[in-house]
């Protein structure tokens, strides 16, 4: 008799299959459909010249995101607050479509509005063991669930609005094993940027990205999420993460969980969604966790990292003549040079957000940081955007906002804000900024700003120096 | 959807590694509602030298004139040569659109970020892969020869170059098909209809928690 082992990925995979195509595509099933503002005009635009009708509306969940407006008092206005006529009539336009579609919205005010990637997880829409698909690169967060998630583009959005499925062709199964110990200080954020540096923005291409290890058994959920997120800057789709009690315990209670007896038999089948002992993995990367130190991304790519006692790299030292020239246009960009001490980087802003950082434990550790301390007089502004209207309302609850407010930070309105800088949130050009977010390339945060990923501890701490300091000794 | 079966167009170079989505469509032209008009603003931030705006005619706007797409030589190119990882970073459509806007109907590279590469082929852009070092070749070609041409037949998966050498290329059968004929895949899909119906009835018996959440 033979034993088929399977990783998590191929029992999600084959669990969602609809349809074994001739021509070596698969038709699979998507479960959960995340829209939001910018990535769905042209989808239903499409559905509607093709006479189409969405296949299962109630798999569909929206929100604006990336266009609304983050300050109190622009945001009080609702969609009129938004002053850019260009991202109004966008918001209206998801407004408008899931209006007349019947498609569930959480609106620009509601309380359960945020970022894609943050409500879904947080309101129980996502699932593990579902499909989860979004017209937005970051919905590899879901995978933290032990779901299947990724991003598509708007053609594709169409085709899952229009059939409730995608054309997909397998990935190849991926293990990152991280392993040991984390040291005191260390984030999942520094866990996600060491596995970035090590494994390059194409390590991951073609690959699904399981995330195992010791390490991350014993990471949050939360933590789990900003792992997955950060799949596709490793250049995988989609990340995952095994489920056990910890994810268990999460989804449990939420608004869009279910619950009573379809809890138990819900669960038992989530219980089964872990990668085989023995199953077997195209690539493994080990890593071990003990040695990670906290990480600043110094250049416009997400693997132009370095620890915060490093300096620099020099172009010279790089024999590849493609990558010298990166690191090279890199330095010219970010207006540093080879050797330079990154504790020495002078701040103009900070920004505490985005759906790689924006939820409630985020929010805590930056909070814990700047309690009782105050923004340095160089750092211009230091905003701190919570991911939802969810996670704003729990800070709050906790004191969080008074705390920030307090060390001269800005509290805004949940949105993906400074992130893209799609709305007014943005970096002047030349402007050093320490961020939690995800992207570093040239002008993601502002026309010609200069971005440095990091945690949200090391964020709160640069904030309060100026510079960059080492948040262990903080 | 534009099929694609047979191109010859003059080659442009976008000679750097890992060029993302940000760059090659900068988020502020992603407001817009539309499918279309995006080629104007294609690398936008390399091509001009001030912040371009959406809605704003690009008439008169300062140009980048050692951006290579700027120079005489690369007026009306079709086919854009670059390196590893072409497309990384964002799942943005907008993207492709803005390549096919511009006048692109290729692009070689020896890799590509995989939502790119698959958003590519939804929009009638053909994305090849080559191995690094015929595209080096292809890049000491294009630099020395003015009005540098490509033919590229996607029916026989080759790329030919002025001299007559002939590369191969692979595409996986079901983008071939499609692309070659122009098709709409939602059209294909629901042809398939009754198994994705047979599907969901075996699902609600299996997971029935996964309908109708929003009404718990
Ligand atoms: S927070 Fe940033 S990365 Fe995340 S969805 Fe919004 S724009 Fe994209």
């Amino acid at each position: 008799m033979t034993m088929t082992t399977k990783t998590l990925y191929d029992k999600l995979w084959d669990a969602h299959i609809v349809k074994q195509r001739d021509d070596g595509s698969t038709l699979i099933y998507i479960d959960r459909h995340i829209i939001h503002e910018v990535t769905s005009p042209q989808a239903f635009e499409g559905l509607r010249l093709a006479g189409r009708q969405p296949w299962r509306i109630d798999s569909i969940l929206a929100t604006p995101d990336h266009n609304v407006p983050t300050t109190p008092k622009d945001r009080a206005s609702g969609v009129e607050g938004i002053e850019d006529m260009v991202s109004k009539i966008q918001v209206k336009t998801l407004d408008e479509n899931c209006d007349s579609f019947g498609i569930t919205e959480f609106k620009i005010n509601d309380r359960r509005q945020g970022i894609v990637h943050v409500i879904g997880p947080e309101s129980g829409a996502c699932l593990p063991g579902m499909t989860v698909v979004c017209g937005d690169s970051h919905t590899a967060t879901n995978g933290a669930l032990g779901a299947l998630a990724h991003g598509i583009g708007t053609s594709e959005v169409e085709h899952v609005l229009a059939t409730q499925c995608l054309v997909a062709k397998k990935m190849k199964n991926m293990l990152i094993k991280v392993d040991g110990k984390l040291g005191k200080g260390l984030t999942p954020k520094d866990v996600v940027l060491a596995i970035i540096a090590k494994i390059g923005t194409a390590g991951g291409t073609g690959y699904a990205i399981e995330f195992g290890g010791q390490v991350l058994r014993n990471m949050s959920m939360e933590g789990r999420m900003t792992v997955c997120n950060m799949a596709i800057e490793a250049g995988a789709r989609a990340g995952m993460v095994a489920v056990d009690q910890t994810t268990i315990d999460y989804v449990k209670g939420r608004d869009f969980a279910p619950k009573g007896e379809q809890w138990d038999t819900a669960v038992a089948s989530w219980r089964r969604l872990v990668s085989d002992e023995n199953a077997v993995f195209d690539k493994v990367v080990e890593i071990d966790g003990s040695v990670i130190k906290p990480q600043v991304s110094w250049g416009t790519s997400p693997e132009m990292v370095v620890d915060i006692d490093g300096v620099i790299p020099d172009p010279v030292q790089e024999k590849d003549t493609v990558k010298k020239a990166g690191i090279e246009r890199a330095l010219e960009y970010m207006g540093l040079s080879a050797g330079q001490k990154i504790t020495d980087i002078q701040l103009d802003r900070v920004f505490i957000g985005s759906c790689t950082n924006s939820r409630i434990e985020d929010m805590r550790a930056a909070a814990s940081v700047v309690k009782g301390r105050q923004k340095a007089a160089n750092v211009e502004e230091a905003i701190v955007v919570p991911g939802s209207g969810v996670v704003k309302a729990q800070a709050e609850a906790e004191g969080l906002d008074r705390i920030f407010i307090e060390a001269g930070l800005e509290w805004r309105e949940p949105g993906c804000s400074m992130c893209l800088a799609m709305n007014a949130d943005k970096l002047g050009a030349g402007e050093h900024c320490a961020s939690t977010s995800n992207r570093n390339f040239e002008g993601r945060q502002g026309y010609g700003g200069r971005t440095h990923l990091v945690s949200p501890e090391m964020a709160a701490a640069a904030a309060i120096a100026g510079h960059f300091v080492d948040v262990r000794e903080f | 959807m534009k099929s694609f079966t047979t191109h010859t167009g003059i080659v442009a170079p976008m000679d750097r590694a890992n060029v993302d989505t940000d760059m090659i469509i900068p988020k502020q032209f992603l407001k817009s509602i539309k499918r279309s008009g995006f080629g104007k603003n294609c690398f936008d931030e390399l091509r001009y030298l001030d912040e371009g705006q959406p809605d704003q005619s690009c008439e008169g706007r300062p140009l980048n004139t050692e951006f290579p797409l700027n120079f005489p030589r690369y007026q009306g190119a079709s086919v854009l040569l670059t390196r590893e990882n072409f497309g990384c970073g964002s799942s943005r459509e907008h993207a492709p659109w803005a390549l096919g806007d511009y006048g692109f109907r290729a692009i070689i590279a020896p890799s590509y970020a995989d939502i790119f590469y698959n958003n590519s082929f939804k929009s009638g852009l053909l994305p090849i892969i080559l191995d690094g070092s015929t595209v080096d070749q292809m890049f000491t070609e294009m630099y020395e020869t003015e009005g540098y041409e490509l033919t590229i037949s996607l029916k026989n998966q080759q790329v030919v170059t002025p001299s007559g050498q002939t590369f191969a290329f692979e595409t996986d059968e079901f983008r071939r098909h499609c692309l070659l004929n122009g098709l709409d895949d939602i059209g294909l899909t629901l042809q398939d209809a009754d198994a994705i119906h047979a599907y969901e009835v075996k699902l609600k018996d299996q997971s029935p928690w996964l309908f109708d959440a929003f009404k718990r």
